[in-house]
This record gives C-alpha cells, structure tokens and sequence, in this order.
C-alpha cells in the first residue's frame, strides 16, 4: 500500500467515524449520569430521517441537525421519564423505543426514500488543509467532522476537569451521597440524559446530510447498537470512546478500499464485516479475564495498564434513586 | 387524589394503565390520519388481511409460531433476571445449523430423517449460541445484553457470508438466499397455505412445557429466586450459575428450533434476514405480559395478526407496513409507563395512609 492510499484510508476512517463519535460521546454523558439510554439504535433512525426530512423541506441543513437533537432529545427524555420518575426499568425503556422508533423512522420516512436533499457542504480549514498528511486527514473535510472535534474534547474537559463534570459524575456514581451534598440528582440526571440525547440525534442526522447522505429503509441500523458498546468498550471516558469510533471507522474504510481490490469476496459481507471485527475486538478487550491478566503484569506495567485499560462503570449506573 | 378513586376500582392505579393505552391508542390514530387516511379504514382493512381468507389466518397462525417459540424462552431468561437480546441471533444460528444438516443429508437420508435432524441441529446450534453468551455473562462478566448484541452480529455476518460465499446458489448469489430445497424437504402445511402442524404443535408443546415448568416445578421457582437475587440465592444453597446457563440454553434452544422450522416449514431455504426481527418482537410480547408464561399465546397471536395485516399497508394504502411495529411499540411502551403511574399512585396512597393513620 502505497503513503498515498494509506493517508486516503485513514481520512475516510476520521469521516465514517464522525456520527459514531456524537453517539458516543452522548451515550457516554448520559450513562456517567447513571442511565442507559439503549434506544441509540432507533433514535439514530428516527432522528436521521426527521433531520434529513426538515433539511430537504426547509433547505437548511441547520434546521435538519436542530430537528434532529430535537427528536433525539424527545426520545432521551421518555427514557429520564420512565427510568427517573417511574422508576421503570432503564433497559425495558430504551429497547422498546429502541424498537418503536425504527418502525416510526420506516413508516413515517416512506416519502423520504431516495430522494435527494441538501448536504454538509465541504470546508477545507485554510492553512491547515495543505500541511502535509495530517491536513489530508484531519483538516480536509466539513464542519461536522470539526465539530466532533470539538464535542470530543469539551466532554473531556468537562467531565475531567470542571465542577459541572464533578457533580456529572457524582450523580452516576454515589447519588445518594451526591444528594446529601445537596446535588439535585433528579434534575442533572434529566438533563444529562437529555443532552445526551440530542447529541445521539444529531448523530443520526451526521448520517442522512453528511456521511451516508439520503435517506432509506432502515438506513443506518446497527450503529447505534455498535455506538453503546463502543461506550463500554472505551470504559465510559470520552477520548477512549472517541477511540473506539475511531477504530470502528478504520475497520469500515477497510472494508471499502479491501473490496474493490479483495476479488471474490461479494459485496455484501464487506458490509457486515466491519460489525462482526469490532464486535470481536469489544470481546477481546473486554471481560473479566483482562483484568486477571492486567493483574499477572509487571508492577510498574500494571499501574500503567490498569489506569488504562480497567474502566469499571459508574457504580449507580442503570439503578433508581430513590430521593426519600 | 388517590383515595376517592380507590373507593371504586380494586386497585388505585388502574386508571392509570387504562389511560396509557388509550393515549397510546390515539397517538397511534394520529400517525394514521397524519398520512392522510382513516384510522378506522386502515384497522378494518388490516383485520380482513388478517382474517379474511383461509391463506392469510394460516400465516397468522405459521407468524405465531416463531413468536410463541421465541417468547417461550425469554421467559425463562427473564425470570432468571436476564435480558437474552441474542435471541436473534440464537434463531440466526438456527436456521443455519438447519441448513447445514439439509445440506448435508438431503442426498443420502431420506426425506423425514434429514428434515428431524435438520431440526435438532437448529435446537443445538441455538443452544450453543446462547450458551456462548451465557459463558460471557457468568464467567467473562459480560452484561448478557451486549454479548447478546454482539453474537447478534457474528450471526448476521457468518449468514451473509455463506449466502454470498460457500452456500450461494448456482449462478448469481443474492439477498434472496441459498438454492431453495427439494419439495421432500419441505415441511407438510394445511392444504397450501403457509401453517405447518408441525411447526405448531412444536409451538404448542414447548408453551406447555414452559408454562408447567414455570407454575409447578422447582426448577421454575428456583430461577425466579435466583432472577430476584442471585447473590443471596447462592447463600440459601442454589447454583446460581448453573440455573442461569439453564436459562439460556432452553431461550437459545427454543429460538433456534424457532430458526429451523423457519427454514423447513417457511422459507425453504436461508435467507439472510431468516429471523425477520421476530426474535426482538418476541422480547415485546414477554415484557408486555410481565414475564408470565400464560401471556404469551394470546400477545404472540394478536402481535403474529398485527404483523400479517400489516401486510396489505402498502397495497390498499401505500403506507409502510412498519406500522405493525409503530402499534406494537407504542402498545407495550404505554403499557411499561402505565404500570409506572399506577405503582406511584399506589405508593402516594400508602403514604397518604401512613400519615392519616
């Protein structure tokens, strides 16, 4: 493979990452808040082919990402709803509207398949763009690969490093010590979910007006249920999900630049193949047996790999709190 | 609020479950009219699907099936405190393990014995799967959602890829799966409509099964205790482990010979989208009846009569047929948000009571 191709692939992988990378990072904000909100899947859907549809209706691919968090935060909002003040169980919630919201996105998208519609404009950065390989990678696309920049390194911050992301956290973890410390678990626990919501909404419309323009049947299906593993598989930090999307889209770009050049393989498996890969590295990265491993190493290697790699959940997540 | 409404009805939150379902059911009116067409037409024209002739009440009845077969096994998962997500895949595994004994068989053994080990293979090949995530949970720790999920996807990918690849049907390979078998090979139906007896009676005698083991068996009542706490249920001498990998294999042998009857008495061949999601649908129609075995023949037909009239959505109306899934959908969702109103107005009321007392 020559350098050339080699800077070409890595750069599709950054673009093909990017709705990844919002869901991600939204799922991640919602669960250290202490909820799961497993409706990823559908709410990716539903809230692609409501943003591609406002898009396409008004001509302004800011109204379809502002319909899209919309929809995406509607949906989160059920979940805080059932989940926080019903007390209902979080993953019942999520895989219905999982479920419910994929056949609203077919249902009410039928007028919508293969028509065409308004896309993310390319913007190379200035400057930026022409500086040797990084600019070809990182620089050369649109704003919403910047922007998932951005999302990435402010949920960092602001989880790591901010007072806001202490008490994020706290929520998620301790809420009952959260609350004697006069946190207002209830309500970040809503916003929290809501936020992240919208950010898994505007993942779905990164799909339908930028990465995988248009809208079809069940057009992005599978990447929301990819994006929460990807969660757990980046041990719910941020940087490492971002990682694991990252990784995820390598394995996609491979797919796509092995298939034109691996004969005999027919098309279609190149399309589950990325799936069925990332899904073996979350197994192999995963698990119990890790950390024995991790345990067996070197001490000054097992400070190292165990501030790394062992990333236990928050320890409230998917529980009720009962404020009383 | 609560008291005066306890007065009339024996349970003071059961206004609460009936308002969700009617406002569910409104909202589902108001998807209909939004495209422009009746509700009442649409509801009547997706009963005549359903019921109008022989042929379409015998898919409602080979729909049935899968879904009964399905649901019967997450029973057992979800008494044991499990969500089993990999019964897609489980029934993927199925049909393939199915397919694999066709193959194998079909020019040496004749017809009944190929198709009896057709169908043990898919029980084994579903069991194996679930077992796989089962090994996950209990010994790699893995929530049994995401392993599920996972498998999910393997399965998917090893379908496709013997469609496309070693199992593609002379000529061009497609989406419309493997070369379909001989007509030895095919289950017998009900004159030449799509229900197989076979198929329903497997159906039927797993529901029993389930249902007997579930009310009158240690076995049940053990699950349940280890589902409520697995912990403690070690204490009181219980192997947890053992009843929770008991779980998945009877989930993953259930949906996987649901896979194989779908390959033997419907598709006749594997198709890449074998599970047709009803695997998922199966996990509605379990949560919808609480978990209760009994629930689940009259959930899974109203669920299979909903599917199958669906069908004419797009033919008398040009509407998806995801609207069987929207109904579903909103019904169990209103339903989950029902039962939530109605334990927080019970739980008012105590408190009320409590204070007055």
């Amino acid at each position: 493979m020559k350098l050339e191709e080699l800077v070409i692939l890595i750069a599709t992988a950054v673009a093909a990452a990017t709705p990844l990378v919002f869901a991600v990072i939204g799922e991640t904000i919602t669960e250290r808040a202490g909820i799961v909100n497993l409706s990823a899947d559908g709410t990716i859907l539903l809230a692609g082919m409501a943003g591609f549809g406002a898009a396409r209706a008004t001509d302004s691919i800011w109204v379809g990402f502002l319909a899209a968090a919309l929809v995406g935060a509607a949906v989160a909002a059920i979940v805080a709803y059932g989940a926080i003040t019903l007390k209902q169980s979080q993953i019942a919630i999520g895989f219905i509207l999982a479920l419910l919201c994929a056949d609203l996105s077919s249902f009410l998208g039928a007028p919508l398949v293969l028509q065409p519609g308004p896309q993310v404009p390319a913007l190379p950065i200035p400057g930026l763009a022409d500086v040797p390989i990084i600019g070809r990678i990182f620089f050369s696309s649109d704003g919403m690969v910047y922007a998932s920049y951005l999302v990435i390194g402010l949920a960092w911050l602001y989880l790591y490093r901010m007072r806001g992301g202490l008490a994020l956290r706290a929520v998620g973890e301790q809420p009952a010590a959260a609350f004697a410390r006069g946190v207002p678990v209830v309500r970040l626990r809503y916003l929290y979910t809501i936020l992240g919501g919208a950010l898994i909404g505007i993942a779905g419309a990164a799909f339908t007006l930028d990465m995988k323009t248009g809208w079809t049947y069940r057009h992005t299906a599978g990447y929301g249920w990819i994006a929460l593993a990807i969660v757990i598989f980046g041990g719910w930090n941020p940087l490492r999900g971002a990682m694991g999307a990252y990784l995820f889209g390598f394995l996609e770009a491979l797919a796509s630049f092995a298939q034109s050049r691996v004969p005999g393989v027919p098309t279609q498996v190149f399309a589950v193949l990325p799936f069925v890969l990332m899904i073996l590295v979350l197994a192999a990265t995963s698990g119990e047996w890790l950390t024995r491993l991790i345990q067996r190493a070197p001490p000054a290697l097992r400070r190292l790999l165990s501030a790394n790699l062992n990333a236990p959940a928050p320890a409230g997540l998917g529980k009720a709190f009962e404020q009383d | 609020m609560a008291t005066p409404a306890s007065a009339k009805t024996p349970s003071p939150g059961a206004a609460y479950r009936v308002g969700a379902i009617v406002v569910g059911l409104i909202f589902i009116a108001g998807l209909v009219l939004l495209t422009g067409h009746s509700p009442i037409d649409v509801l009547v024209a997706m009963v005549k699907a359903a019921f109008g002739t022989e042929d379409q009440f015998a898919r409602v009845l080979a729909t049935l099936v899968p879904l009964t077969l399905c649901a019967c096994g997450l029973i057992f998962t979800f008494n044991a405190g499990l969500y089993n997500l990999g019964v897609e895949g489980q029934m993927i595994i199925g049909g393939i393990a199915a397919t694999l004994a066709l193959r194998l068989l079909q020019d040496s053994a004749p017809g009944p014995v190929a198709m009896a080990v057709a169908i043990l293979a898919g029980i084994a090949g579903g069991v194996v799967w679930a077992l796989l995530a089962g090994a996950l949970n209990v010994f790699g720790r893995i929530s049994e959602i995401f392993a599920g999920l996972g498998l999910n996807f393997v399965a998917q990918g090893l379908a496709v890829y013997l469609i496309f690849g070693p199992w593609k049907r002379p000529g061009v390979a497609s989406m419309s799966g493997t070369a379909p078998f001989p007509e030895t090979l095919w289950l017998p139906t009900i004159g030449k409509t799509e229900a197989s007896p076979v198929a329903l009676i497997a159906g039927l005698v797993v529901l029993v099964f389930t249902v007997i083991v579930m009310r009158n068996t240690y076995f049940g009542l053990r699950l349940r205790a280890v589902g409520l706490n697995p912990r403690s249920s070690t204490v009181q001498g219980i192997p947890a482990t053992r009843y929770l990998l008991s779980a998945f294999a009877l989930s993953g042998a259930m949906a996987g010979l649901a896979g194989g009857l779908q390959v033997l008495a419907i598709f006749h061949r594997l198709i890449p989208n074998i599970s047709s999601n009803l695997g998922f649908l199966s996990l509605l129609i379990v949560m919808l009846g609480n978990f209760n075995a009994l629930f689940v023949l009259p959930l899974a037909f109203f669920f299979s009569a909903l599917n199958v009239g669906s069908l004419t959505l797009p033919i008398q109306f040009q509407l998806e047929s995801a609207l069987a899934g929207v109904i579903q959908g909103v019904l169990v969702l209103a339903a989950l948000i029902g039962r939530g109103l109605s334990q927080q107005a019970r739980a008012r009321a105590r408190a009320a009571a409590v204070r007055k007392g």
